[in-house]
């Protein structure tokens, strides 16, 4: 799994479809199972989050719903969109069809398990 | 921590103008209590007549542990962000959240009342909003 903001050429490409969204923070940790994400939405409720895994790229959206009163005027804003959306790119070895997605107080959890063969296997020495 | 926006230049001109145009609730001047860049919770700040509104973005906070406290005018939000941290003998690859004890000062506008506030924490985010008092909103005067 890379980040495909280290790319130059592909951070271009996503730079002009991204214009407006923010990025969202993430933790990106591997262990010999698979590949445990977290995100930060925060603002964003659940039915806002959209995950998309399409031709070996993950792609996380959400859209920001804040309880905002009528006639409200912005006067500071450190969080000036109201999108996030962060692209990866996956490596073959992971098992898109396992992800397992968990969703709370704004922070995203994916787990991607690599696939069984693709796990690391102990091969036995035989001594003859 | 901070969220890369990338903001179209005319968006930009339009907020500046929109700032200028209206009475804001209070100044947002650069204060002695620090910058608001790089901070965490970030925050969002805005105001109606009746009332002053404060959202701190602050995913993955146990509600149990923020602290708001309003004391001579000052808004304090405190509290600890406690991540997960890796198992053992995992390889880190992305390390961008921020974890730990965090603490953000807002200096509030003399017209409002520390005694009618609410704070809600929801979808990560928490919203405060506090009352002006009745005599500084403003009042429509009949003429006879």
């Amino acid at each position: 799994m890379s980040d495909n903001t280290t790319k130059p050429a592909a951070q271009e490409a996503e730079a002009a479809r991204d214009e407006r969204c923010l990025m969202p923070a993430v933790d990106v940790f591997e262990d010999a199972g698979g590949i445990t994400l977290y995100a930060d939405l925060p603002g964003v409720p659940k039915d806002k989050l959209s995950l998309q895994v399409e031709a070996g790229n993950l792609t996380i959206e959400g859209e920001v719903a804040l309880a905002v009163p009528e006639g409200m005027e912005a006067t500071h804003a450190e969080v000036d969109l109201l999108r996030y959306r962060r692209a990866f790119s996956l490596s073959k070895e992971l098992d898109t069809e396992k992800v397992k997605a968990e969703f709370a107080n704004g922070v995203l959890k994916l787990r991607i398990p690599k696939a069984e063969h693709a796990q690391p296997k102990k091969i036995a020495i035989r001594i003859d | 921590m901070r969220y890369r926006t990338l903001f179209p230049r005319d968006v930009f001109a339009a907020l500046e103008r929109m700032q200028h145009e209206m009475q804001p609730p209070f100044d947002w001047s650069p204060s002695i209590r620090g910058g608001s860049g790089d901070r965490f919770p970030a925050m969002n700040v805005g105001g109606t007549p009746q009332s002053v509104e404060i959202y701190a973005f602050a995913p993955g906070v146990d509600p149990a542990t923020l602290d708001v406290q309003i004391e001579k005018g000052v808004l304090t939000i405190a509290g600890e962000r406690q991540v997960e941290t890796p198992a053992e003998k995992a390889a880190v690859h992305i390390d961008e959240r921020f974890a730990g004890r965090f603490r953000r000062v807002v200096t509030l506008p003399d017209d409002t009342d520390a005694d009618a506030v609410q704070a809600r924490y929801r979808d990560g985010v928490l919203h405060i909003s506090i009352a002006r008092k009745a005599a500084a909103q403003p009042r429509r005067i009949a003429v006879q």
